[in-house]
């Protein structure tokens, strides 16, 4: 039981924590407001999108595959329970139950492209991007939808922790985070969701359902940019059928500067939170300092490379 | 017997219809994105203006801002399909050797909205006067208070993002690199700069970085209308709208409800449906008479703000809505 655990402990855990401390001190340093519980709590909101929507793809990520599909999928739920609730009068909750049900569909069809026709991940993704992207233009119009009922962006509210306001959003993403986390280490789905990853074979030999685990995984990932769409709606109050353009490398990179490994099998989910967190913490933290956009670019690829190659380093090590 | 009869009449009758489809010219139209409504207003005037003309209108674009391998092969696939005029929004200058070898081949390429080197022709906003008009209802709405500026730009290198940013500085009367630079310029008085891509949620998250590094910003540059919209999300959340002056370019109609509701405080309104119907009109001149566009046409920018300011010229929002591109 505690094998799995043994072979993920040092690099790939700790890594991204300290990456992350570094940075948050280095920044410290440069700016006096940086540390503050305001801006803190703003670099979470800032990131919580992409922090859900990589808890999917990081499970994704844990099974080998891959999911490019993922913020066009998040947009499609956006416009879908946006314009419910909008254009035809829907009951709020409903509608975003609404979406919610669409992006978790799309995930199940991409999760029976990969496990009944046997296609890779990448191009399965690939081509369900294109799907979610059209048929968000098409249904939405290229229109954004405007005028929400307030029950939908009540994850925008916000309450206090002392004088720092936190908004209700982040709080939802670091909940499912601890979910998800301790799902996968806990729990059953969760180990055989490792081995699924780990050598898929084995993990058939020994009596899991690979192709089982695989369509959960894929489902459930659906889910997240469902709800991650909800956490958009509630950011920037308006349905936005041009969102999520970029949320799919986003997500890949949050995964991967967390120290889980592109290759199936290891990582931690938490590490996922800390590489997005990472990538907020340098986008603020660089426009404090007054330094140009472009760098922020920079910086995140050099920071993919190492965290690869960390992972690189560490696996020859575990061998 | 009937077959053969039935041979001659329909080869006959292909032959006597691609006759008659030879006559009408072919123009292709390729933008950056099928569905931003500046494009399909873009899409329509060409259209419109390809029927009146009598011609074929081909259209294609590419799938995201920046997709130039997409407008590459739709240039390819148009050439040859016989368009003899292609109407392009450049996505980058990856495009240009594709269209120098199509142009060698005879075909007539005309740049709307997004400059690049040797096209034959321009149909496009001045971006940078669009900026310079802005920049001055700026600074004369600040009438004389100290300004701290927030500039969100589009992203690194692109000619329009920059010519709209140094537009507006110039228009506010601050040092600026003239229209043909592609480098932002920068002054004491701006605070900030961060990217946006134009994307609304960005456009938020740029302002928000920016509010946290200067609380006192009180102009807010923005390089397009979604990214303004943003922009004002950050500031209403940190309870700064009223005393930020918004200012954009674009004048879609989701812009100007904008500017009627005092999200966005003046915009210049530029019109894409202006671009594509001189372009088709310029296709149809070619084709007939074999003889190119060339030069640059300033399809016009208008300030739209819904307060007139004394010594800045400006329409009202009604004008702005009147004009308008996207669905009203």
């Amino acid at each position: 039981m505690s094998t799995i655990s043994k072979r993920n402990i040092p690099w790939g855990v700790l890594g991204p924590w300290i990456a992350l401390a570094i940075t948050c001190l280095f920044f410290a340093t440069q700016s006096s407001r940086f540390l503050s519980g305001g801006n803190l709590s703003l670099v979470l909101q800032q990131v919580m999108v992409v922090g859900v929507i990589a808890i999917g793809q990081s499970l994704i990520i844990l099974t080998a595959g891959i999911d490019l599909s993922c913020g066009m999928v998040m947009a499609l739920g956006g416009v879908v329970m946006t314009k419910f609730a909008v254009d035809y009068g829907m009951n709020p909750y409903l509608a975003i139950l609404c979406g919610l049900g669409v992006t978790t569909v799309a995930g199940l069809l991409n999760g029976l492209l990969v496990t009944r026709m046997k296609l890779p991940p990448f191009i399965v993704t690939l081509g369900t991007l294109n799907i979610a992207f059209a048929i968000t233009q098409i249904y939405s119009g290229a229109q954004t939808i405007t005028d929400l009922p307030p029950a939908m962006t009540f994850l925008g509210n916000t309450f206090n922790i002392g004088s720092t306001e936190v908004s209700l959003g982040t709080v939802t993403m670091l909940i499912l985070y601890a979910l998800a986390w301790f799902v996968l280490r806990e729990t059953a789905p969760g180990r055989h969701l490792y081995a699924v990853g780990n050598n898929p074979e084995a993990a058939r030999l020994s009596g899991i359902s690979v192709d089982r685990v695989l369509l959960y995984v894929y489902a459930l990932a659906g889910l997240f940019y469902g709800i991650a769409a909800l956490l958009s709606v509630a950011r920037t109050g308006v349905g936005d059928p041009n969102a999520g353009t970029t949320e799919n490398l986003d997500a890949i990179t949050a995964v991967v500067l967390g120290g889980t490994s592109l290759f199936g099998g290891r990582g931690i989910i938490l590490g996922s939170l800390v590489g997005a967190v990472i990538v907020g913490v340098f986008r603020n933290g660089l426009t404090l300092m007054g330094v140009a956009s472009v760098y922020q670019t920079l910086i995140t690829g050099i920071l993919v490379i190492l965290a690869v190659a960390a992972d690189q380093m560490s696996r020859k090590g575990a061998r | 017997m009937k077959f053969s009869t039935t041979l001659i009449l329909s080869s006959l009758a292909l032959a006597i219809g691609s006759a008659f489809a030879a006559d009408a010219p072919i123009i292709g139209l390729i933008t950056k994105t099928e569905t931003n409504p500046f494009f399909v207003k873009m899409k329509e005037g060409a259209k419109a203006e390809a029927e009146k003309a009598g011609a074929k209108l081909m259209s294609a674009a590419g799938k995201i801002d920046g997709d130039t391998a997409g407008q590459i092969t739709a240039l390819e696939n148009m050439t040859s399909a016989g368009a003899k005029t292609i109407m392009i929004t450049s996505a980058g200058d990856a495009i240009i050797p594709t269209v120098k070898k199509i142009q060698a081949k005879g075909v007539q390429v005309i740049a709307l909205d997004s400059p690049f080197d040797g096209a034959d022709a321009l149909y496009a906003t001045d971006n940078y006067k669009a900026g310079v008009l802005i920049g001055q209802y700026a600074k004369a709405a600040m009438a004389g208070k100290p300004a701290k500026i927030a500039m969100l730009d589009l992203f690194p290198g692109h000619p329009v993002g920059a010519q709209r940013h140094n537009g507006f500085m110039s228009g506010f009367g601050l040092k600026a690199n003239d229209a043909k630079s592609n480098e932002l310029s920068t002054a004491p008085e701006i605070v900030c700069a961060n990217d946006t891509n134009g994307d609304r949620a960005k456009g938020q998250t740029a302002m928000e970085n920016c509010l946290q590094k200067d609380p006192d910003i009180n102009v807010v540059y923005t390089i397009n209308e979604p990214a303004a919209a943003g922009a004002y999300n950050a500031l209403k959340k940190a309870g700064k709208e009223k005393g930020v002056l918004i200012l954009s370019i674009d004048g879609g109609c989701q812009g100007i409800k904008d500017t009627e509701a005092g999200i966005i405080t003046a915009t210049s309104q530029q019109y894409p449906l202006k671009m594509a119907s001189m372009g088709v009109a310029a296709g149809v001149e070619y084709a007939k008479t074999g003889k190119k566009a060339t030069g640059y046409v300033d399809t016009g920018v208008t300030l739209i703000a819904k307060t007139a300011i004394a010594g800045v010229d400006s329409k009202d929002t009604k004008v702005g809505m009147d004009l308008c591109w996207g669905k009203k």
